[in-house]
Formats: C-alpha cells, structure tokens, sequence
C-alpha cells in the first residue's frame, strides 16, 4: 500500500534557512544542506526546498543549495520559488532536484506547466497553489470558494482554485501543492474544506501545505482533507516534533506510512 | 596501485537526474570501483557494470538511446555483465510503451508498458491519483528474487504512471500494490530492472545497489 508523505519544507534565502530553526546539535542552524540531512536521516518522505530569494543575483547560491543538498541525502527533493523558465527547471533538475515546483510563472503562463512535462515527465512538474479565502461557507452546504494568488499573496489573480488546480494538472503538473495563506503560519491547522474541494477535482495527489500546528493537523490533513502527502516547516525546525514522532503517531491513528524502525527507536531512547 | 579492475558506466541519457543516482553509486559500490557517467556508446564497451537511470517520458528516452546506444546496451547484455535499469531505464527492456505508440524499447524482454489503471480507494472514496508518487512496499515474489533486491523486504520510493507487463511472469521479481497489483521489479540473468528509484530510497535503496556491486 502506497504510504503517505511526510515533508519538511525549508524556506531558503541567499543560500540560507530562514524561519525559525531551533534543532539541537545542529553545528550551523543555517545551512539547509545540513538541516536536510538530519531530515534524510530521520526517515523524512521527501523534502521541499523554497528559494525566497528576492533577487536574481542570488539564485546561483540556491543552485550550490541544491546540488549540496542532493549530494548529502537521497531523499527526493522538490525545489520552488521564483522557477521562470525551462532552463530555470533544467539548471535546477541537472543540479540534482527531483522535482521543480511551478509557481507565480505558470499561472503567468500555463504553457509552461506543458513545455516542462513533455520533456521531464509529469513525475517532475509539482504546480504550487496558494490561495485565500474568497466566499464564505452557505448554510446549504456549499463550500464556498477559493481564490488564486501569487507573489506570496500580494498579488490576486481572479482565478478560482478549483478551476486552477484542474487546468494546471490537465496541462501535465504531476502534483499540486496547495497552500492556505489564510492558515500559513497560524499553526491553527490546515484549511480542510480547501483540501477536500482540491483532492476532488484532480487527479494527482495533492500536498498539503499551510497551518500545521500539532500531529493531530497532519492527520486531519490525510483523513479528512484526502491529501497524499503533508508539508509542514515550523514544527519539525523548531524541534517540537521529530519525524519518526509524527509517523508513528500518524501510523496510530491509521495512516499508512513508512516506519523506520531503527530511526524511531533511535528517537526512543 | 593500478587501474581500478572493476568500471562502472552509467549512462547519461539527457533526460531528469542523473547527478543522484553517479552519488549513490558512488556511496554503495566499492571502493576499488571506477565511476564512469557518459553518453557515448563506446564506453559500454569496457563496462563490467552498466546502470540506466532513467526519468521522464518513454518516448525522449527510447529515442536518446536508439541507434548507437541500443547496440552497445544490448551487446552489453550479450556478454552476461550486470544490467541495471531504474525507472525508464527498466521499460525500456521491454518491447514499447502506451506512453509513445510506435516509439521502440530495447526488446531485451518480451512484454509492453502500460499506463496504470488503479480504481477508487475504498478507503477515501476517491480514485487513487496518477502519477503514483512516494514510497509503497515492495513484496518479492520468492526468497531468490528478495536477496536480488537487497534483501530488505521495504519501502522504495516511486514516481511514475506506468508500469511493465512482462510477457514471461517468470521475469517478475517483486509486486507492489497500489489499487492494482503491477510488477515492479524484474530480473533474467544478468538484467535487473526498478521502477522504484533505489537512489532516493534511502537505507533500501543502499542495500539493492550494494547487493548488485556484489554481484
């Protein structure tokens, strides 16, 4: 049986983690490189690097990110933020990413959801999603709806999510990642009407991303919200739960996941 | 101390990663093994071991290894050295794929490529989503076929919508189930095939690559 995914997401800047990293023992808190191996090491699922990155100057130092990344673990890697072009995702896969995840430049243009799947595979196009509450829930049941937005919020683009999430996965994304900026950061859990709209209008798997707070939210987020996999940043940086912690929780309550049982035990102790 | 005795060649088709797989070989074969990472058909030649690593779509792939590259693949073949195919680098063993009608594999094996064709999950009530992406189990189908795969009976890390159908079950090294049960892992002689990726699956995928530099 296919598990489900846990993965810690690093928010990368000039070649650096930002946000809050609190780990014990680590020798420099700051270098994703390191913090991914810990997390290789810990059994994580895959791991998802974000360039945050506000300049052009400063990509190259996310390539050595990347390529020392990808040296030290061997956990898949999915790299976002600030992807433009083709040779963006080319530079990116041949530096040792698995995946590219696709952001404010595809909805710009969708095409280039298309261009990246003819040559690399669907398996390496991930199309993130964030999105903002638009209408709220009727008393008749409805959902109410969701709205597209880029440029880490800033930017409205009229889109609605749904409608986004299935035209981005017809174009050839082979996952969408699909963030609540309504929750991102709250740590008040993740937005799971959203999620239940997203899972049931596409046909690849969903990750979802935004307001993770507690192992409970994980949970939710899979039973409830149907996502295939869970991303989450502040509680496994800042040290409140370790990844074998979370599985066997998860593992608990249902969920199928993949136990490492010398990494849980190892944690154990 | 001369020329290492033992070379590794993998091949750089041009298509996905192939940086992580040249690490993990070079992690797990030993140290007196030389690492080759090249395109050119005629380094095969002087191969003892050749690895295909593979992502992306059957159809690019089969064509960056038509002409020269088949040849030197399948004489490699021929001379009984190891063979190991990862992803695309597995279907194109077989004869061709639904993903690229009319695009040719190596037919090294005989069978087709199919896109899968999983159902609902009963669990969720939602159909189970393509590409089959992450880590599932993989259940050899004999005690042979598990010391072939790194004798750990575990979780490899997958990302594909295709799977192989051997013509021949007997090629069939493991299964994994995923709304329908499809091969994935295939060995015949000295040709040993994924559809996992063993250099993203951490301590399994150590284990099946150390177990075929043992070979």
């Amino acid at each position: 049986m296919l598990t489900k995914r846990i993965i810690p997401c690093l928010d990368v800047k000039s070649g650096r983690v930002v946000k809050g990293v609190n780990f014990v023992g680590l020798r420099d808190a700051g270098d994703p490189a390191e913090l991914a191996r810990r997390y290789d090491e810990e059994g994580a699922d895959e791991i998802t690097l974000l360039d945050i990155t506000a300049t052009n100057e400063a990509r190259g130092a996310m390539l050595d990110v990347v390529a020392r990344t990808a040296d030290e673990t061997s956990t898949p890697l999915t790299v976002g933020g600030g992807i433009r072009t083709v040779d963006d995702v080319e530079a990116l896969l041949a530096a040792g990413a698995d995946k590219v995840s696709l952001n404010s430049a595809a909805v710009r243009d969708p095409e280039l959801i298309a261009r990246c799947a003819e040559r690399w595979g669907t398996q390496a196009v991930v199309v993130a999603i964030d999105v903002r509450r638009r209408t709220a829930p009727t008393a008749d049941g409805s959902a109410g709806d969701w709205e597209v937005v880029t440029h880490g919020g800033r930017t409205s683009t009229g889109l609605s999510a749904s409608a986004w999430a299935k035209r981005a996965s017809e174009l050839g994304a082979g996952e969408i990642l699909l963030t609540s900026m309504d929750r991102d950061g709250t740590l008040s859990g993740y937005d799971l009407p959203l999620l239940r709209e997203i899972t049931q209008s596409v046909s690849v798997p969903v990750i979802a991303s935004g307001g993770a707070g507690t192992l409970e939210h994980l949970r939710d987020g899979i039973l409830l919200g149907h996502a295939s996999a869970v991303l989450a940043a502040s509680i496994f940086h800042d040290g409140t739960y370790r990844i074998g912690q979370a599985k066997a929780f998860l593992q608990q309550a249902g969920v199928p996941m993949r136990l490492l049982a010398d990494v849980v035990g190892a944690r154990a102790t | 101390m001369g020329f290492p005795d033992v070379r590794i060649v993998i091949c750089q088709t041009g298509v996905g990663n192939v940086r992580s797989v040249v690490r993990a070989v070079e992690r797990t074969a030993p140290k007196t093994f030389e690492v080759v990472v090249s395109g050119v058909p005629a380094e095969l030649a002087h191969a003892d071991f050749v690895v295909v690593p593979g992502q992306g779509a059957f159809g690019a792939f089969a064509q960056s290894v038509q002409g020269g590259f088949a040849d030197a693949l399948q004489e490699h073949i021929a001379r009984g050295k190891p063979y190991l195919g990862i992803c695309l680098g597995m279907q194109v063993l077989f004869e061709d794929s639904e993903e690229a009608p009319g695009a040719k594999g190596l037919a090294v094996l005989p069978g087709h490529v199919r896109r899968m064709v999983c159902g609902v999950d009963p669990a969720s009530g939602v159909a189970y989503p393509l590409p089959h992406i992450g880590w599932n189990a993989v259940e050899p189908t004999n005690d042979s076929a598990r010391s072939s795969l790194g004798a750990v009976p575990d979780h490899f890390y997958f990302a594909h919508s295709y799977a192989v159908v051997p013509s021949d079950d007997s090629v069939a090294l493991a299964t994994t189930e995923y709304g329908m049960r499809f091969v994935s892992a295939i060995g015949k002689d000295n040709v040993l095939g994924v559809q996992f990726h063993p250099e993203k699956s951490q301590a399994a995928g150590r284990a099946l690559l150390a177990s075929f530099f043992a070979r």
